[in-house]
């Protein structure tokens, strides 16, 4: 195994480990304000500093992970969800109907700037995880379609689904039962690239308020908590920050390791 | 080559009014009325009422449709609810901010991300390689409005070189763009650090093509191969890369400007969301993506001038 996969791994599961230990115990309370131990740098008793209302970092970060994650996870989820059953379908009747109807809806999704239909939904349906998930999770689904269609495309003409279909087996079922499995590392590749992008979008959203909403924490916010206390003190800004520089570069590392374990013939198309 | 583009025109007019459609829509079936909301709480209904009409907003929905889609073919942009000044004037001032920030940007990209894609191309497998795919890996890593706020505390704040944010105006050139450099810096790394692996693995798959092989077989050393032979048609993919760069570096200046206050599309945006002045929003927004899909539309036509085959591939 690759050095960079291992690396990858280890990052994505502190983070998960952190999110999911932070249900049941944190360093200190989230919620708990206290003014007078407020902007205090990492020492032994909070590891990495406290923020302005004088909450412990390490426990925010962590609360944090489970918001990023949580989005981002449910945001893949989806994407995945409807974009791999339109593809398979688009895939097994190529040229009819659906397969052009959802590759224009593909084009159209890629024609619009995606940050800035995230930002109009979340603006007009009102800011908060639940609607973050939707505005990340649409530009989702023509990604997944688009690859689930073009792969599957490549098994319609392979012998082992001609047998199948000589054996009297649909359309639907010989993509259930023979192409989805088949496509399995593909999607787990892609699903953890999206899922990088998406902890990304969600920071960004959740950076100009418009993602999770107080008292739920979210790396986006503390970052834009502490853009007016930068200069008083930088780990308020440092510290989250990097949470989510580790997290995305943990998952495109494990993505990339994946994609080049799983499959060696995509190892030249990496970009 | 008139029929490829007239196709393509085709397909472009359909897009941008599926888009527009969706965009009515979606600002359409946004709870809150304008009208009530810019007359506050203890509005009289018939006042209420009166601005209404006054606005437009009693016509039925696909009156209003047309009628902005019609004004957006002309370029009138409606009025701004809160402003009541044209929407059109807004978006050209508010536009002298973020064009020239998103161009400055894709110009840095580019210019950091070539040299470091030829670079690590030349060199694969070896230790310079290495180092430019690991610093592309952070770089794609990072989230953009945090690298900049690093820049402000590094450059703005401890260093005192540039200054944190704002924007004073075109007026005095080289300080707008001095004021523009930090966020430029900070839109241009995530973007160049794709731009770069692009680059790089471009022209990796090119350099073991049969004519570099016939160029390096005539004599030419591996450098010049790459520098006569292989650099054009690496650049090709990173064309396409360039072209749909735009768009995310359009949307990334949207949040940028948060951090530096810069008076730009994105600040307008956001004032416009907050203060539920509707018209602004659908108009700048079918802005953006009346950008990307022309953009998208000129990189097409680009390559098919280039490269014949594309004219007849779809």
């Amino acid at each position: 195994m690759k050095p960079t996969l291992i690396l990858g791994a280890l990052l994505t599961l502190t983070f998960t480990l952190a999110a999911l230990l932070s249900f049941l115990w944190t360093p200190g309370d989230v919620e708990a304000v206290n003014i007078a131990a407020r902007l205090q740098p990492p020492s032994v008793a909070h590891w990495l500093g406290t923020d302005h209302l004088g909450r412990d970092m390490l426990s925010m970060v962590m609360t944090g992970a489970r918001t990023s994650l949580a989005v981002a996870l449910v945001a893949v989820g989806l994407g995945m969800g409807l974009g791999v059953p339109l593809g398979l379908a688009a895939a097994a009747r190529q040229g009819g109907w659906l397969d052009e109807l959802v590759m224009r809806a593909n084009d159209l999704i890629f024609a619009f700037p995606s940050l800035v239909i995230a930002i109009l939904i979340t603006a007009i349906f009102g800011p908060g995880a639940l609607n973050a998930i939707l505005a990340i999770g649409i530009f989702n689904i023509p990604v997944f379609a688009r690859l689930t269609r073009g792969a599957a495309l490549s098994f319609w003409r392979r012998e082992f689904i001609l047998a199948a279909r000589v054996a009297g087996k649909g359309a639907p079922r010989i993509s259930l039962e023979h192409i989805l499995p088949n496509l399995a590392n593909l999607l787990i590749v892609q699903g953890t690239i999206q899922f990088s992008l998406g902890i990304l979008a969600e920071a960004g959203l959740s950076y100009v308020g418009l993602g999770a909403q107080p008292p739920v924490p979210s790396w986006g916010r503390m970052l834009a908590d502490a853009q007016t206390m930068v200069s008083l003190a930088p780990h308020v800004a440092i510290v989250p920050g990097l949470a989510i520089l580790l997290t995305v570069l943990g998952l495109n590392l494990l993505g990339d390791g994946l994609r080049d374990a799983l499959d060696p013939r995509l190892r030249p198309s990496r970009a | 080559m008139l029929g490829y583009a007239l196709k393509r025109l085709t397909s472009l007019a359909v897009s941008l009014l599926v888009a527009s459609l969706v965009i009515f829509l979606v600002v359409e079936v946004a709870p809150g009325d304008p009208a009530s909301y810019m007359l506050g709480m203890n509005a009289q209904p018939d006042t209420v009422a009166a601005l209404r009409t006054e606005l437009g907003l009693d016509l039925p929905k696909w009156q209003r449709y047309l009628a902005w889609l019609g004004g957006m073919l002309t370029g009138d942009f409606g009025t701004s609810y809160t402003y009541r000044t044209p929407v059109a004037e807004m978006v050209a001032e508010r536009i002298t901010v973020s064009l020239p920030l998103a161009l400055y940007a894709l110009g840095l990209s580019t210019l950091i991300a070539l040299p470091a894609g030829i670079y690590a191309a030349a060199r694969r497998g070896k230790a310079g390689d290495a180092g430019v795919i690991g610093a592309t890996q952070l770089g794609i890593a990072i989230p953009n409005f945090w690298f900049a706020m690093l820049l402000v505390l590094l450059f703005a704040l401890k260093l005192r070189w540039f200054s944190a944010g704002g924007f004073p105006g075109w007026e005095q050139p080289l300080l707008a763009l001095k004021s523009l450099t930090l966020p430029a810096v900070a839109l241009a790394l995530p973007q160049a650090a794709i731009l770069a692996r692009v680059m790089r693995s471009s022209l990796i798959d090119i350099l073991s093509e049969d004519f570099i092989r016939t160029a390096r077989a005539k004599g030419l050393s591996r450098r010049q191969a790459l520098w006569r032979h292989g650099l054009r048609n690496a650049l090709i993919p990173v064309l396409t890369i360039l072209g749909l760069q735009f768009s995310f570096l359009l949307a990334g200046a949207i949040i940028i400007e948060q951090v530096f206050f810069l008076p730009g599309l994105g600040r307008l945006i956001f004032q416009s969301i907050t203060q539920r002045d509707l018209i602004v929003v659908e108009s700048v927004v079918m802005l953006l993506v009346f950008a990307v899909i022309a953009v998208n539309f000129l990189t097409d036509m680009a390559y098919a001038i280039a490269d014949p085959r594309l004219r007849h591939a779809r």
